[in-house]
């Protein structure tokens, strides 16, 4: 019998999956394929995972890559789970409705409705294509029978309207049943149009596009609470939109200096805090995060807090900079604290402690000694997200390998899970891993230079109120969820 | 574990704490920074990081009394020197006048100007990457001279790796994308790492920030 047990109100819900030799308890819900662009695969076909072209040119020629699932979400109900991916596709799945006959397929997601969000476009001036490639989904709260969702590649933002019709008019005086005019001398009789119920048809319909405003690259979007305005973010500016107005944004931060020469820091990630509409925090790749206040002035280059974490100088090294650099930030739920990734790293702040994080968990710390071979590969420059499950009480990032971590805030036990097709039989019970970082390797251990570092996990989501993981791995989607027995 | 057939010149330690590690951790990142233009559109927040990463070393290796800038002898040559300096951080080269950015205008073109001609595979080089199909001309020399230029450091050879190129098409902002270590590096002033040719034997190393200014003015306006 499975059902919610992670309360939205915040009583803490222990990680039931234990750590070491336990039996974790998430399974496999199912492994989802996003249709390619070039032939449309049914869920269950299997297909050959061709070898991803991981160098620095974007190479079309592989109809994998555009497949490369780039972001991952759920709306605000959970019913909803929208993926973006390189080819700049949106595809949404919706979870399956519980039915008597077949309690145990609640919580299986399948395909609700796809469409293409953002073309490749060239931009004429500079000469350099723009990616399709969405880098963000955000939803927004719904309001009516419709959804709406943000989507941005790294230029332009879309407002997108999904809306389900299954009723057509039928019964129409100048049109025939196939749609074609007839001839107004044989019409005889007058009737009015009826609605008769058709198939479910669910259509993608771009409302607004925000284009325009952004030099650099959009790498975050943000919904305010007042569902009114939202903001974007690129390597150095902030623009705060209102949903009605596509033709003008407001620049809030810009930390663009006069002489580019200059330039040592970029903003990597903003967001809007979850409750107050005036307040919203941005991430910088010097590993510091800026909390302002819009109310303070219009343009926010002054912060109201800023968070920064001494430098442990035992740890120093060329790359110190490079690892620090934030790559995801998020608010709690509660509004209380915001966590923030690194790259070996997840740091929780309390939004009234500026000095240092409340809590640092280590993700792979393993990595530590092979930083200047991650440096040569470019692996340390992957920009992993984080997310918090429903309750704040445990937190998920993903690592290589096709492995996923969870930290259990409460009773600080931690978990590595893999997605991976090998072990992905549906209701499978997924085993905890674990990586040897020295000596003598277990049975069930992997060692660090046996990792694949070209599986990475860098997308995930956290159903709002249940426990049902999202874990992108590159072309696959894995849906998991928390087996209450 | 790695992508194979890279020779890896790291050892697998924290940091190169060794000259020739550091030396090569430099030459690495400076490939970096070249090879970023191949792309696209450069993706900043890597270019900014490497760079920092250069300055860093750059720092390092002052201090070690291992590195030195050479103080600008005439004020002819200065310039190129700093101008080489942009060159290898952010390397691009364009057809085609800069427009004047216009910080006012959002729509206005901040000019990413694309990349340098392909190197092709450097032999006994580290960098087996493929090389780009991309080539849209303006640096004339394979990465191999580069390489050659900065670790024999022998005087002069810069300038005539970069003689040929023509200031006129840069345009800052986007040239700098790749941030020189500016004013702020400090009273060493290190934005010049890459003018590989040896001081001359009791000069001083620091830089003269103004002639850097003077270099952007002439930029800026050609």
């Amino acid at each position: 019998m499975l059902g919610p047990w992670c309360s939205p109100t915040g009583s803490p819900a222990p990680l039931s999956c234990e750590t070491g030799c336990g039996e974790g308890t998430w399974i496999l819900v199912c492994r989802l394929l996003v249709p390619t662009q070039v032939s449309l695969l049914s869920m269950e076909e299997d297909i050959d995972t061709r070898k991803i072209n991981n160098s620095f040119l974007r190479d079309h020629s592989y109809a994998t890559e555009a497949d490369i699932i780039s972001t991952v979400e759920f709306n605000h109900t959970g019913e909803l789970l929208a993926t973006g991916d390189k080819g700049g596709r949106v595809v949404i799945f919706q979870r399956e409705q519980e039915s008597k006959n077949q309690v145990h397929r609640r919580g299986e997601y399948n395909v609700y409705s796809t469409f293409q969000s953002h073309e490749p476009e060239f931009d004429y001036l500079k000469s350099l294509e723009i990616e399709e490639k969405i880098n963000k989904i955000r939803w927004l709260p719904q309001q009516n029978a419709a959804y709406f969702l943000l989507s941005t590649n790294d230029k332009t933002v879309k407002l997108w309207k999904v809306s389900e019709r299954d009723k057509r008019p039928e019964g129409y005086n100048l049109k025939d049943e196939e749609g074609r005019l007839r001839d107004p001398a044989t019409i005889t009789t007058l009737r009015v149009p009826v609605l008769r119920p058709m198939d479910l048809m669910v259509e993608a319909t771009p409302r607004r596009v925000f284009a325009n405003a952004h030099t650099y690259h959009i790498n975050s979007i943000s919904v305010n609470s007042d569902y009114e305005t939202y903001m974007s973010a690129d390597d150095l500016r902030i623009n705060l939109w209102n949903f009605e107005i596509t033709n003008q944004s407001f620049n809030i931060v810009d930390i663009k200096p006069a002489n580019m020469e200059e330039l040592t820091e970029v903003i990597t990630a903003a967001e809007f805090h979850p409750h107050h509409c005036n307040t919203f925090v941005y991430s910088s790749s010097k590993g510091t995060i800026r909390l302002c206040d819009m109310r303070a002035s219009a343009l926010c280059d002054r912060h109201t807090k800023f968070f920064e974490e001494p430098e442990d100088p035992s740890n120093r090294s060329f790359f110190s900079e490079i690892i620090s650099s934030i790559s995801d930030v998020k608010f709690s739920h509660s509004g209380r604290y915001i966590m923030t990734r690194d790259y070996l790293t997840v740091k929780v702040w309390d939004l009234n402690m500026e000095n240092r994080p409340i809590e640092t968990y280590q993700v792979h710390d393993y990595l530590r000694s092979k930083l200047c071979s991650l440096y040569e590969n470019d692996c340390i420059f992957d920009k992993f997200e984080c997310v918090w499950n429903g309750s704040d009480s445990v937190i998920m990032t993903g690592s290589y390998n096709n492995f996923f971590r969870m930290f259990d805030r409460n009773t600080k036990r931690d978990v590595t899970l893999e997605a991976s097709r090998e072990n992905s039989k549906p209701r499978a019970i997924l085993k905890p891993r674990k990586v040897c970082v020295g000596g003598k390797r277990r049975k069930d251990e992997i060692s660090v230079d046996s990792l694949d570092f070209s599986k990475k996990i860098l997308h995930t989501a956290w159903h709002p109120s249940e426990n049902i993981i999202a874990v992108a791995a590159t072309n696959n989607l894995y849906i998991f969820q928390d087996k209450v027995n | 574990m790695f992508a194979r057939g890279l020779k890896r010149k790291c050892s697998e330690e924290e940091a190169p704490a060794d000259p020739l590690q550091r030396q090569s951790l430099l030459d690495m990142s400076l490939v970096k920074l070249q090879l970023c233009h191949m792309l696209a559109e450069p993706n900043l927040c890597r270019s900014v990081l490497i760079a920092n990463t250069v300055r860093q070393i750059q720092e390092e290796m002052t201090q070690d009394g291992s590195w030195c800038l050479p103080r600008p002898q005439t004020p002819g040559r200065a310039p190129r020197d700093r101008l080489v300096s942009t060159e290898i951080l952010c390397r691009s080269a364009r057809a085609g006048p800069p427009p004047a950015p216009d910080p006012a205008d959002l729509a206005s073109a901040l000019q990413t100007v694309p990349a340098a001609q392909a190197p092709g595979v450097v032999p006994g080089g580290p960098w087996d990457r493929a090389g780009p199909g991309e080539s849209r001309g303006g640096f004339p020399r394979s990465l191999d001279q580069v390489f050659e230029t900065l670790e024999n450091h022998g005087p002069g050879a810069v300038e005539e790796l970069f003689s040929d190129v023509d200031a006129s098409y840069y345009d800052l902002d986007a040239v700098l994308t790749g941030m020189v270590g500016g004013a702020k590096s400090g009273p060493e002033g290190l934005e010049s790492f890459a003018s590989a040719a040896a001081p001359p034997p009791g000069t001083g190393c620091k830089a003269d920030l103004g002639e850097l200014d003077h270099v952007v003015e002439i930029l800026v306006e050609t």
